[in-house]
This record gives C-alpha cells, structure tokens and sequence, in this order.
C-alpha cells in the first residue's frame, strides 16, 4: 500500500510544527476543537499535543459515534440480542460497549445471545441468507460516514425481498452535534469551554461536502479546517486555524481536498434520502435530546426497520453518577478530571462510552497520553 | 498376534473421526498405531507406555505447556500442527534451555476429516523432526459434534538449561538494550486473511518457526543476555508491557526502528489494527546489557531467523513500568496493553 508514508514524514511534521509555534503568538489562545474521533485518536497516537506550543490547545469533540450511543439504545440492542432466534450484528466496537446494569452486547453473547461482529455492513445480508431460519438485525450507528453502506443494504435487503433482515438504525447528524456544541452556555456565554476554532470532519465531509459547516463559521465566527485523518493532515490543518485566527479570518477552509469537495458525494447522498428521513429528536449521550440530529428508516423500508419489527420503547437511563463522559463529550473537562478515570474506568473495564472505542477521548488518553500525566 | 484379526486400514481419504477413535477400544488403538506412532515414530512412542521416560543430566529443567485453538486450522505458512511445536519449543527456547522432548494431546471433536487430521499430524511430525525435539507421548479424546472446533491440540514441552545461563523476565535493568529476530506481525495478520468475513488477499505468510537455533546461536556468543520472550497473542506491545512489570522497569521504543513489512501495515491500517499489537509465532524479543547490544545483533543478523533482527529501544527507570515509544512523527505515546482481543483465536 502506498500514501501510508507520505502523511506521516516526521520531517514534514517538524516543519508544520516549526511554522505553528512561529506563526501563533505568544499572549494569545488557541482553543482548537477536534470534532472527529478519528482525529482524536491520529492526536494521541501520534502525540501531536507533543510538537505544538502551549498557547494550541486541542479540545476533544463528541465525534466518537460510539461514545454519542445513549445507554438506552445499547439497551434496545441488547433486548434485542435476547429475543429467541436473533442474530444481532454489529462493528466491534460496540461490543464492549457498557448498557444498564453492567451488561453489555459481549456479556449477552457469552449467556447465549447470538451476536456476531462485522466489518461490513453488508456482511450482515450475507448472514441473513445464510440463516434463513433466524431473524438477523444489523445494529447500525455511526455519522454520515457509515450512513451510505447501511441505505445500500436496506435497498439490497427490500429488492432481495429478505423477510428475516432488518436494521436498528442509530445514524446521527455531525452539523447537529456541531451546533450543539455552540449554542451550549459553557461555550456561547459563560467561556467555560474556550472553543477558537474547528478541525472539521474527514470522512464525514466526503459525503457531505463542506458547504453544510459554512454557516457555522459564518454565524458563530468560528474557523473551520476540514483535515484528513492523517497526521501531517491534522498538523497542517492547526496550521491553517491559527493562521485564520491571526488574520481575523473566519471561514471553512478544505485541508482534505485530495477527497472532499463542497458538495460532497451526491449520489451518497441520494441513496441516504431514498432510505432514511430526519428523526424528530434523539438522545445523545453527553448532549441530551437533539432535535433533527438523527436519521429513521423511511416508511417505505418499514418492513425492514428493526425499531418496528421488535417494538423497540424509548427509554432513557442516566450515566453512572461519576462519570464525566457528558462533560468531557462536551468539552468541558479532562479525561483525567474524572475521579473513575484510569481507577475504576479502564478500557478493560469501561464504565462510560469514552472509554470504550479507540476513538474516546478515554481510552485515547488512557492507550497513548498517560504518561504525560505521571510525568 | 496372528490371531488378531487387522481389519480394514483407516480411511485417510474420505473417513471422518468417530466417538469410537476416542472410546478407548480397538478404534482408537487403530488410530494411535496407523496415525500418531506412524507419524511420529521413536523409541519412546514405541514403548507403548503411558508415559514417556527421560534420562537427564544434573541441571536445570525447564516445562511449559501450551493450547493450540486457532481458527482456521490450516494458514497461510502453517497450520495448528506445526503451530502447535513451534509454539512450545520457543517457550522452552525463551529460558535459554535446550529442548528436548514434547508431549501431544488432542482434543478432536466427531466429524473432523480424517485427511485434515492427517495432514495436521504429518506436519507436526515434520516440525518435530526439523527441530530435532521428539514427541514422546500423547493422548486423544473425541468430543461430540458441536463440543469442539475441529481439532484442540496441547503440547507439553520441556528442556535443559545449560550451566551459567539465567535469562528471566524480570531481570531488565535500565541501560539495558531492547532487540527483536525481525519482522512484527506476519503471523497474525496471514491468519486474519483467511477468515472469509475479511475477504482480503495477501501473499503474507505466517512467520511460524522453532526458535531455540536462534537462541542457541545468541547464548553461545552472548552468555549474558537478561530476557527472552516470543511476542505471540498481544504482539510486541503486550509482550514489553509484561516485561516491564516483572522487571518493574519502563522502556523506550523508537517506532521507526521496529521492523514492519509494508503488507502488514497496509492490511492493518485497513482493519483498523496496530501491528504492535498482531501476534507473531516465529520471531523473539531479547534484552542484554547495552554494552553487548551490537554483539547480539550481528549474531542474530547473521542466523537466518533473525536476518531482520533490529534494536528497537532501552530498558529505562519509570516507577509507573510505561513502555513508551517516540513516534517516526516526532511525538511520543504509551504503547499500553492490548485492551480485550484484537483478534479472535489466533494461536
């Protein structure tokens, strides 16, 4: 494989690195907010928080779609796992993730539930056909990113006529999050979350372009760079923020231009509007209710629509009494604020979604930064 | 004997293991005598005996034991069978010792072609008789369909110190130098690319091997040698990390020393792995003073186990026993434990 090397040359770092510390001035603040987890993680694992000059700060963002599940979806999953002749696949991440009561989708499966991983979405048709005697759910989550392969299987799944297939739909809306993160009083009035500017979304922004951020920037007077999930992406786009932020610039800038363009990925696009249509609330984890910041399956995939299927009921279950996952999806504190943070949390033993995926500020901070800690 | 009736052969090209070939009657001694004595032929196994028995010199003994579960049962390079003395051998090879005998234990379940058992056994047999380390004796059960995955094989393995050697996992001291025998992660992702979810191609071959050529090879010029340890389920990473906490020392790595092909880093980054993290079954981590660490690496350069053997970082204080790493980037990170499993039975 090629393009691995090239976006991540320690020289080139160095010089991006050099640029950022001469190019930011000394008395002023860079609060820079990383919206995607896959930035959060290329950070961490690349210790990028290493080469920048104190006054850059990076600000983990709720971009992590497995730390935005709320507790009461991985419940319905896991209800869902329970019920006789079910087969519930999903991505590997989600199964460790932790519901009520402790229990997970991989405590339900080592009692007996039948849950399998994916890598594909498209995997779960082909268990579907394979177990024409099982009703198999695919347990879908994600932003705009995963949304696209999750509408082609319910295209395939209706033109198949499967009757034993169908998907719990958890898509979610990245603007929606964003300006969520805005309006909020922490940020918008009272400064306790300084937010200068934004690390807009890779994969994301491939499907959607970058036009959906420019009222961000527009309204809020908050730069955005999009920026590739690579390093020299990441370095490059903080680069580009600091520059717009001493020139009084605030606009969507592309770092990512070798895969997004402003109007994104239309045909994507149109088989996500043939498929799904706006929820009108949903719960995120760390966010709360977020009007029209999700997707449901359209009436016309309803045969297929798992929530319908299995009479999924709304339910809402609060965090574990300490843990900041709410305050730290949203900015407002440190991973190693938490008192359960690297005690009773770990990613062996995860008490909240950000400890969970390789992409939560958690588990990144626990894995790659902890000896910045100890030091 | 000529009243004992011999009947047909075992069926080794269609046939399929039974209850009976594990019921202890005339099935299985069939299957013992035409399969495993066959194939495995010594003085010991022909003694018939329940036990295998061992002259020693004065000495140190050393034993390890290890369970062979992977899925799938043949790989790219390998297949549990040679796995399964590979894997033992370079336990015992790890205390610096001298292997010198294993043990088998099978555990088949009903239905397992008798063609693939076959061919597993040959290739132990073929391992064994390349590592010049005998099976000496064995056991087999049968479960019923549904009760196993094909084949469960159990090795037992044990060896000789030879005099004056003292290699041990918690005998890191800060100076000391960290080495690899070459290349990280083949095995598991050669592995990873026969499951047929993945459903990606690769001519990467599993790296599966008997080490203790290698390690006779660096003890003989390098006595001194503190730790030695084959980084198989957790990679690298998880091997260091243990290392660390029985030496309670930390260590620095340099990523752009620690040696990875391309095609294990392109299919990681697919999959969304880190290749300190994929599991290896044929190469070694060795940690020696850092006065001797050049020595040891021409020796191991010079083995052809160890023709990319590297030095990759330092044994250094640390009270929190971190295994850190400086990125090619220019940043640093923890290279921490694998947290839960990277892979499903890859080993």
């Amino acid at each position: 494989m090629k393009y691995i090397d090239e976006f991540r040359d320690g020289q080139l770092a160095r010089r991006i690195a050099a640029a950022i510390t001469a190019e930011a001035q000394p008395d002023r603040r860079y609060a820079l907010m990383e919206f995607c987890g896959g930035h959060t993680h290329a950070i961490s694992r690349y210790g990028i928080e290493d080469l920048l000059p104190p006054q850059v700060r990076m600000i983990h963002g709720p971009g992590c779609p497995v730390c935005v599940l709320p507790i009461g979806r991985v419940d319905n999953a896991i209800a869902i796992a329970r019920e006789p002749g079910v087969i519930l696949c999903t991505y590997g991440d989600l199964l460790r993730v932790p519901g009520s009561k402790r229990l997970s989708l991989l405590k339900v499966k080592a009692e007996g539930a039948d849950v399998r991983m994916i890598y594909s979405a498209a995997d779960s048709l082909v268990v579907a056909k394979e177990n024409p005697d099982k009703q198999v759910v695919f347990f879908a989550i994600g932003f705009e990113t995963t949304t696209p392969p999750t509408a082609v299987v319910l295209q395939q799944a209706k033109a198949m006529g499967l009757t034993n297939f169908s998907v719990f739909c958890n898509h979610v809306l990245t603007p929606a999050a964003i300006g969520k993160i805005l309006d909020s009083p922490e940020v918008s009035q009272t400064g306790a979350v300084p937010l200068d500017g934004f690390i807009g979304p890779a994969h994301v922004s491939t499907v959607i372009g970058s036009r959906p951020y420019e009222p961000f920037a527009e309204r809020y007077r908050k730069p955005v760079v999009i920026a590739g999930f690579e390093p020299l992406d990441v370095l490059q786009a903080i680069l580009m923020l600091v520059r717009q932020l001493n020139e009084g610039r605030a606009e969507v800038e592309n770092e990512f231009s070798r895969a997004v363009t402003r109007d994104g990925n239309p045909k994507a696009q149109a088989i996500i509007a043939d498929v799904f249509e706006l929820r009108d609330t949903f719960e995120w984890r760390g966010l709360g209710w977020l009007p029209n910041s999700a997707l449901t399956i359209r009436a016309a995939y309803a045969d297929w629509d798992a929530e319908r299927r299995f009479r999924v009921e709304t339910h809402s279950v609060p965090d574990v009494a300490a843990c900041e996952c709410g305050s730290i999806l949203r900015g407002l504190k440190k991973p190693a604020e938490c008192r359960l943070f690297g005690t009773v949390c770990t990613p062996e033993n995860p008490m909240g979604s950000c400890m969970v995926s390789a992409e939560g500020a958690c588990a990144a901070h626990w894995t790659y930064g902890r000896f910045r800690q100890a030091g | 004997m000529t009243l004992q009736r011999k009947g047909p052969s075992l069926d080794f090209k269609n046939g399929r293991v039974d209850l009976s070939h594990g019921g202890g009657g005339r099935a299985m001694a069939q299957l013992v005598e035409e399969l495993f004595i066959e194939s495995f032929d010594n003085d010991m196994l022909r003694q018939r005996n329940d036990q295998a028995s061992l002259a020693i010199d004065a000495g140190r003994l050393v034993m390890t034991t290890d369970g062979y579960v992977i899925s799938p049962l043949f790989f790219p390079g390998g297949d549990i069978g040679s796995l399964s003395v590979h894997g033992t051998i370079n336990d015992v090879a790890m205390a610096g010792a001298v292997p010198m005998a294993l043990s088998a234990s099978f555990i088949i379940e009903e239905g397992l072609p008798l063609a693939d058992l076959k061919r597993i056994v040959l290739s132990m047999a073929a391992a064994s008789k390349a590592a010049g380390v005998p099976v000496v004796t064995g056991d087999t059960k049968v479960v019923e369909k549904g009760k196993g995955d094909g084949l469960f094989i159990s090795t037992t393995g044990i060896g000789r110190v030879p005099d004056g050697i003292q290699i041990s996992g918690d005998l890191a001291r800060p100076g000391d130098a960290i080495l690899v025998s070459g290349t990280m992660g083949d095995h598991g992702v050669a592995v990873m690319s026969q499951r047929e979810s993945l459903g990606f191609e690769t001519t990467l071959l599993s790296d599966s091997a008997a080490l203790h050529g290698l390690v006779a090879a660096m003890i003989a010029k390098v006595p001194q040698i503190h730790c030695l340890r084959d980084p198989t389920r957790g990679g690298l990473a998880s091997t260091l990390n243990e290392l660390a906490g029985q030496s309670c020392v930390g260590m620095r790595l340099r990523e752009a020393d620690i040696p990875v092909r391309q095609e294990v880093r392109g299919a990681c980054e697919l999959l969304g792995l880190d290749p300190l993290y994929v599991a290896n079954e044929g190469k070694l981590i060795a940690i020696v003073p850092g006065e001797a660490a050049e020595r040891l690496l021409s020796v191991m350069r010079s083995h052809p186990l160890g023709k990319d053997s590297a030095i990759i970082g330092t044994v250094v204080e640390d009270p929190y026993h971190f295994v850190q790493m400086e990125t090619s980037f220019g940043g640093n990170r923890v290279v921490d434990w694998l947290a839960g499993e990277q892979l499903p039975r890859i080993c």
